[in-house]
C-alpha cells in the first residue's frame, strides 16, 4: 500500500507540474494585463515600461513561470498577485468563505442523498421513489444560477415580506459591524441559509441516484438473501448487511466532487455575493488587471491539489472499505 | 439479450408463427416503453420546431426594439417585453435555437473526438494508450470551469458567436466518451470476430470502423445525448457569466443574466427564458435515459 500511494503522489506531483505549465502559459497568452493603462489617455511609454516590468511582462515566459515555480518549490511562497497582495494569504481568505459555503452543502447532501436513495430503492417503483426519482431529475437539469436565483428572488422576498424583517440574507457571507459571537454566528447562519440551500438541492440529486443505484445492486445479491433466509431482522439487514456495502460506492464520489468543490462553487458565489475561491479565478481571468497569472496559478495550485489528493483518498477509502480490492 | 432468443407470437389459425425483430427494431420498441422518453422526445422536438419556424412569421424580430417597456405578458407580446423594449417571445425562440444549435455541435464535436480518443487508445494500448490516457487525465484534473473560463474568457471578447462557444466546449467535453470507448474496446479487441478480421487481413482502420465501432455504439449514443444535455447547461452558464454567446446574439443563459436585477419585478424575464431553459435539459436528460435503456440494456443503473 505504502509503494502504492507514493507511486499515485509521485504520479501526482507531475500531473500538478504540466497542468502548472500549461495553465502559465495559456493564461499569459489570453489577454494583456496592462490592456487598461494602454487604453487610458495621457499614458507615457515610460509608465507602461515601467508597469510591464514590475509585472515582469518584459521577460520571455519560461523566465517567468521558472521564476514563479522555484519560489513555490524554495520558498513556498505563491508570489504576488498583480494587485500587490501575496496570493498566499489571499488564497487562505478566500477558502475559508468557500469552507462555510461547501463543507454545510456537502454535509447535508450526503445526509439528504443517503437517506433519499437508500428509500428510493428499498421501496423501488412504488410512489415515493417515482417522486425522488422525478425530482433527482429537475434538480440535475436545473442550472445553479436558475435555482439561485429563484431563491434569491422569489423565496427569499416572499419569506422575508411574510416575517415582517429580513429573516434570510442574499448578498455576502455577513453583515459587518454586528458584535457579540453569537449574534454574529446567527447573522452568518442568515446569510449561508439560501447559498447552502442552492449548492445542495443541486448536489444531493446526483449523489442520490448512485446511493439508489449501490443499494439495488446490494439488495439484489446473494448475501441478502442469506441473511433474509437466515431469520435476521429486516431492520438488521438493511443496515448492517446492505447499507454498510451500498455506501462503498458513493464514498468516492462525494469525495471527488467535495474536491471539485473546493475550487469554488463559483455560480452560487457570484449570485450571492460570496468572495470565494471560485470568484477568486473568475477575477483573476476577467477582473481590471486580467488575467492575473499568479493569482490562477495560485488558485490552480490550490484547486488541482485538493482533486488530485481527494482522488487518492477515495481510492484509498475503497479499499479500506471493500477489502477484496486490491492496489495494484 | 434475452428478448432476442423468445421472439415468439402465437397465431391462432396457423399455430406459431415466429416473428423475427431486427436490432433497430428492439431498440426502438425498448425505447418507446419508456414513457418519460417518449414525453421527453415529443417536447423537445415540439420546442424546437416552434423556434425554428414561429420566428419566420412572428411579427417582431429578438433583435428589434419596441416603444413598449417591460410590460407584462399580453396579447401582443405573450411573454412581454424586457426594460428595452425586445419582445421576449422573439427572444426566448431565438435563444431557444441558438443555445440548441450550440450543444448539437458541441455533441457532434465532442464525439468525434472521444470516439476517436478512446478507439486509437484501446485498440493500440501500449504507449498510445498510455499517452492519450494521461492526456486526458491532465484535462479530467483541472476542473471543467476553470478551463473553460481561460478558454473562452478572451476568446469570447473577440468572437463571441455560437460557434466558437461551441468548439471551446467541444474541445474540453470528450474526455470521459474517451475513457467509456477505451474501456469498450479493450474488451472487444480480445473477441472472436476480431481475430477472424486480423486472420483475413483487414486493416487495422476497417477493424475500428466497421466492426468494433458499430459494437460500442450504443454508449456513445447514450453518452452524446448527455452532452447535449451538459453542453445546454454549460453554455447557460458561461451566457450567464458574460463569456458565451455575446451581444446582439441571445441564448438563454445571457438573458436570464440580462433580466435578474429586475426579476423580482418583472417577473416573466425570469421565468420564460428559465422555464425553456430547465425544459430543454430535462427534455434531453429523459431522451438520454430512454435512449440507454433502448441501445445498453446492461447498464441500466
Amino acid at each position: 500500500m505504502w509503494a502504492y500511494l507514493l507511486r499515485r503522489t509521485a504520479a501526482g506531483i507531475l500531473v500538478l507540474l504540466v497542468l502548472s505549465f500549461a495553465m502559465f502559459i495559456l493564461v499569459a497568452l489570453s489577454g494583456d494585463p496592462l490592456a487598461q493603462l494602454r487604453a487610458s489617455p495621457g499614458t507615457s511609454p515610460a509608465t507602461i515600461a515601467a508597469a510591464a516590468a514590475q509585472l515582469h511582462l518584459n521577460q520571455p515566459l519560461v523566465e517567468r513561470y521558472w521564476g514563479w515555480l522555484t519560489g513555490l518549490v524554495l520558498h513556498g511562497s505563491l508570489g504576488s498577485s498583480y494587485t500587490g497582495q501575496p496570493v498566499g494569504s489571499q488564497i487562505a481568505q478566500r477558502l475559508t468563505v468557500t469552507l462555510k459555503l461547501v463543507v454545510p452543502a456537502v454535509l447535508l447532501s450526503l445526509l439528504i442523498g443517503v437517506v433519499v436513495g437508500v428509500v428510493s430503492a428499498v421501496r423501488q417503483y412504488k410512489p415515493v421513489d417515482h417522486i425522488s426519482t422525478g425530482l433527482a431529475y429537475l434538480f440535475f437539469s436545473t442550472p445553479v444560477f436558475v435555482l439561485g436565483l429563484l431563491l434569491k428572488d422569489f423565496l427569499a422576498v416572499d419569506v422575508n415580506k411574510a416575517a415582517g424583517h429580513t429573516l434570510l440574507y442574499t448578498v455576502g457571507e455577513s453583515t459587518p459591524g454586528i458584535n457579540g459571537s453569537w449574534n454574529v454566528f446567527v447573522n452568518e447562519v442568515q446569510h449561508a441559509v439560501l447559498p447552502v440551500l442552492t449548492l445542495t438541492l443541486i448536489t444531493y440529486a446526483t449523489w442520490s441516484r448512485f446511493q439508489r443505484a449501490a443499494m439495488l445492486d446490494v439488495l439484489n445479491a446473494d448475501y441478502i438473501r442469506l441473511a433474509r433466509a437466515k431469520g435476521l431482522s429486516p431492520r438488521r439487514v438493511l443496515f448492517v448487511h446492505a447499507l454498510r456495502n451500498a455506501l462503498i460506492p458513493v464514498t468516492t464520489i462525494v469525495a471527488i466532487d467535495f474536491a471539485a468543490l473546493l475550487g469554488g462553487a463559483l455560480v452560487t458565489e457570484i449570485v450571492f455575493s460570496w468572495y470565494g475561491m471560485g470568484q477568486y479565478l473568475y477575477n483573476g481571468l476577467t477582473g481590471a488587471e486580467s488575467p492575473d497569472v499568479y493569482a490562477v496559478q495560485g488558485w490552480l495550485m490550490v484547486a488541482g491539489t485538493a482533486v488530485i489528493v481527494f482522488n487518492i483518498l477515495a481510492d484509498l477509502l475503497y479499499g479500506l472499505l471493500d477489502p477484496r480490492v486490491r492496489y495494484a | 439479450m434475452r428478448e432476442v432468443l423468445i421472439p415468439l407470437t402465437t397465431d391462432a389459425a396457423e399455430g406459431l408463427t415466429i416473428e423475427s425483430r431486427g436490432q433497430l427494431r428492439l431498440a426502438v420498441e425498448r425505447f418507446t416503453h419508456h414513457r418519460l422518453a417518449v414525453a421527453g422526445l415529443v417536447v423537445f422536438v415540439a420546442m424546437l420546431l416552434v423556434s425554428l419556424i414561429v420566428p419566420v412569421f412572428w411579427h417582431y424580430n429578438y433583435t428589434a426594439i419596441t416603444n413598449q417597456f417591460a410590460t407584462a405578458p399580453s396579447g401582443q407580446h405573450p411573454f412581454g417585453t424586457d426594460l428595452i423594449g425586445h419582445d421576449l417571445f422573439a427572444q426566448v425562440l431565438a435563444a431557444e435555437a441558438t443555445s440548441v444549435k450550440t450543444a448539437l455541435l458541441v455533441a457532434v464535436i465532442a464525439t468525434i473526438l472521444g470516439t476517436t480518443v478512446g478507439s486509437v487508445a484501446g485498440y493500440y494500448g501500449g504507449i498510445a494508450d498510455a499517452l492519450l490516457m494521461r492526456f486526458t487525465d491532465l484535462i479530467l484534473a483541472v476542473p471543467l470551469l476553470a478551463l473553460l473560463l481561460v478558454l473562452s474568457s478572451k476568446l469570447s471578447k473577440q468572437a463571441g458567436s455560437w460557434f466558437w462557444i461551441a468548439l471551446i466546449l467541444g474541445l474540453v467535453l470528450w474526455t470521459n466518451l474517451a475513457r467509456q470507448v477505451r474501456g469498450a474496446f479493450l474488451s472487444l479487441r480480445e473477441r472472436e470476430f476480431v481475430e477472424a478480421e486480423h486472420a483475413i487481413g483487414a486493416s487495422d482502420r476497417r477493424i475500428i470502423a466497421r466492426h468494433m465501432i458499430p459494437n460500442a455504439i450504443g454508449p456513445i449514443i447514450v453518452s452524446a445525448t448527455l452532452t447535449v444535455a451538459l453542453a445546454i447547461l454549460i453554455e447557460a452558464v458561461l451566457s450567464f457569466l458574460g463569456l458565451g454567446i455575446q451581444p446582439p446574439q441571445v441564448s438563454l443563459g445571457s438573458l436570464i443574466a440580462a433580466g435578474q436585477d429586475a426579476a423580482a419585478t418583472l417577473p416573466w424575464l425570469f421565468f420564460f427564458p428559465a422555464g425553456f431553459l430547465v425544459t430543454t435539459i430535462l427534455a434531453i436528460n429523459f431522451i438520454g435515459d430512454g435512449l440507454r435503456d433502448a441501445l445498453d440494456p446492461g447498464a441500466r443503473r
